[in-house]
């Protein structure tokens, strides 16, 4: 099994990477959830933002690379058992997806830098606010990082029942090819 | 019918004459020369100093017959600005101002009571977070005069201390940061 993609299956570096990803944006999303509701005396009170932030900037260079990486290599070609409107579909919930998840990293970005403050990265390295700020922004993206992250875990549960219905229900490869079992 | 005209016609001449001999005075919020401050305490350890950014009120004030003076402020809760974005997003939701509900906090006096050396006692209703409470500042009569520019002005200064309680805001930030202090700085210019 390589690490690279094949015409017939992923790699072990687009694999771990969308599994990594996979589990990166649910803790992430259930973190932010517990973490604004927290009382100014927890000992997680300041923790978590950090984490939060943290983790989200390492998963935008690593999306960054990862779509790098999609358009350096050769992609498997879709399923043959998928259909047409099937083909299409996928590709548009990849899509939004990304959009989303772009969307989002910038949106939680634009809430910490609103100020001109860095994001510091747990301590390792800083990124710094690129942009002024405009009146308001700290509002507008956490209404927007909000919104976007539901509707996010929204088609993430679209796309992960998606993947089950064809290994369940189609007994086809499209869950094995991205657990390296075909 | 002549009767109650000539009733209206004097009440109007008295009305007229009060307004005439009490002047009336616009914060200048235009060139800024007005502030609200806000302190609190973090934790016990240091003062947390913040303010509002916009806000527009209005006084009128009589030498002659100080105490029908009165003053108005109406606060845009939005524009609380503590240097510091997260904290000021924070300040706006629903644990403390709740700004999507209750944009606007206002402050109409009810009594002036002048003392000695220009200080004074200004009690009014403060409306903030949607709860309106009796409220009493110590003034400070800072100074009046024309202005180089053609205009009059006049300022005071006024303190006054808040719980957060009071006002059904229960976020949680500590034993010694259940009060907020109040400083305001205005300079009226006369209409």
């Amino acid at each position: 099994m390589s690490w690279r993609n094949s015409n017939t299956t992923w790699g072990s570096l687009s694999r771990v990477i969308h599994w990594l990803s996979a589990i990166t944006i649910i803790s992430l999303f259930a973190l932010g959830l517990w973490m604004v509701d927290l009382t100014y005396y927890d000992s997680w009170y300041r923790r978590t933002p950090h984490i939060h932030k943290s983790i989200g900037l390492l998963l935008f260079f690593i999306t960054l690379f990862r779509l790098m990486w999609l358009w350096l290599t050769i992609k498997p070609a879709p399923l043959q058992e998928h259909t047409k409107i099937e083909q299409i579909l996928a590709k548009v919930t990849h899509g939004i997806l990304y959009l989303l998840l772009f969307s989002l990293m910038l949106s939680g970005y634009f809430i910490s830098t609103a100020d001109g403050r860095a994001i510091e990265v747990f301590n390792w390295f800083e990124v710094s606010a690129v942009f002024p700020g405009i009146e308001g922004q700290e509002d507008i993206a956490g209404k927007i990082h909000y919104t976007v992250a539901i509707s996010l875990i929204v088609v993430v549960s679209v796309h992960a029942l998606a993947a089950i219905k064809h290994h369940i229900i189609d007994k086809d490869n499209t869950l094995k090819r991205m657990l390296g079992l075909s | 019918m002549k009767q109650s005209f000539l009733a209206i016609l004097f009440a109007s001449l008295i009305i007229l004459s009060f307004n005439l001999s009490a002047a009336d005075y616009q914060l200048d919020t235009k060139d800024a020369h007005a502030f609200i401050q806000f302190k609190i305490k973090h934790l016990g350890y240091s003062w947390l100093v913040g303010r509002f950014n916009k806000f527009d009120g209005n006084f009128s004030y009589d030498e002659k017959n100080p105490a029908a003076s009165k003053a108005a402020i109406t606060i845009d809760m939005a524009s609380v600005d503590s240097n510091h974005a997260e904290r000021d997003k924070h300040l706006r939701g629903k644990d403390f101002f709740e700004v999507n509900k209750y944009p606007q906090a206002k402050f109409i006096s009810t009594s002036f009571t002048e003392g000695e050396n220009g200080q004074a006692i200004l009690q009014g209703e403060l409306t903030l977070h949607g709860v309106t409470k009796k409220v009493s500042l110590m003034v400070d009569h800072i100074g009046n005069g024309a202005d180089p520019w053609g205009g009059y002005r006049r300022g005071f200064s006024a303190t006054t201390k808040l719980s957060l309680k009071d006002y059904n805001i229960n976020f949680n930030l500590g034993p010694e940061s259940k009060e907020v202090e109040l400083f305001i700085s205005v300079e009226g210019i006369k209409k």
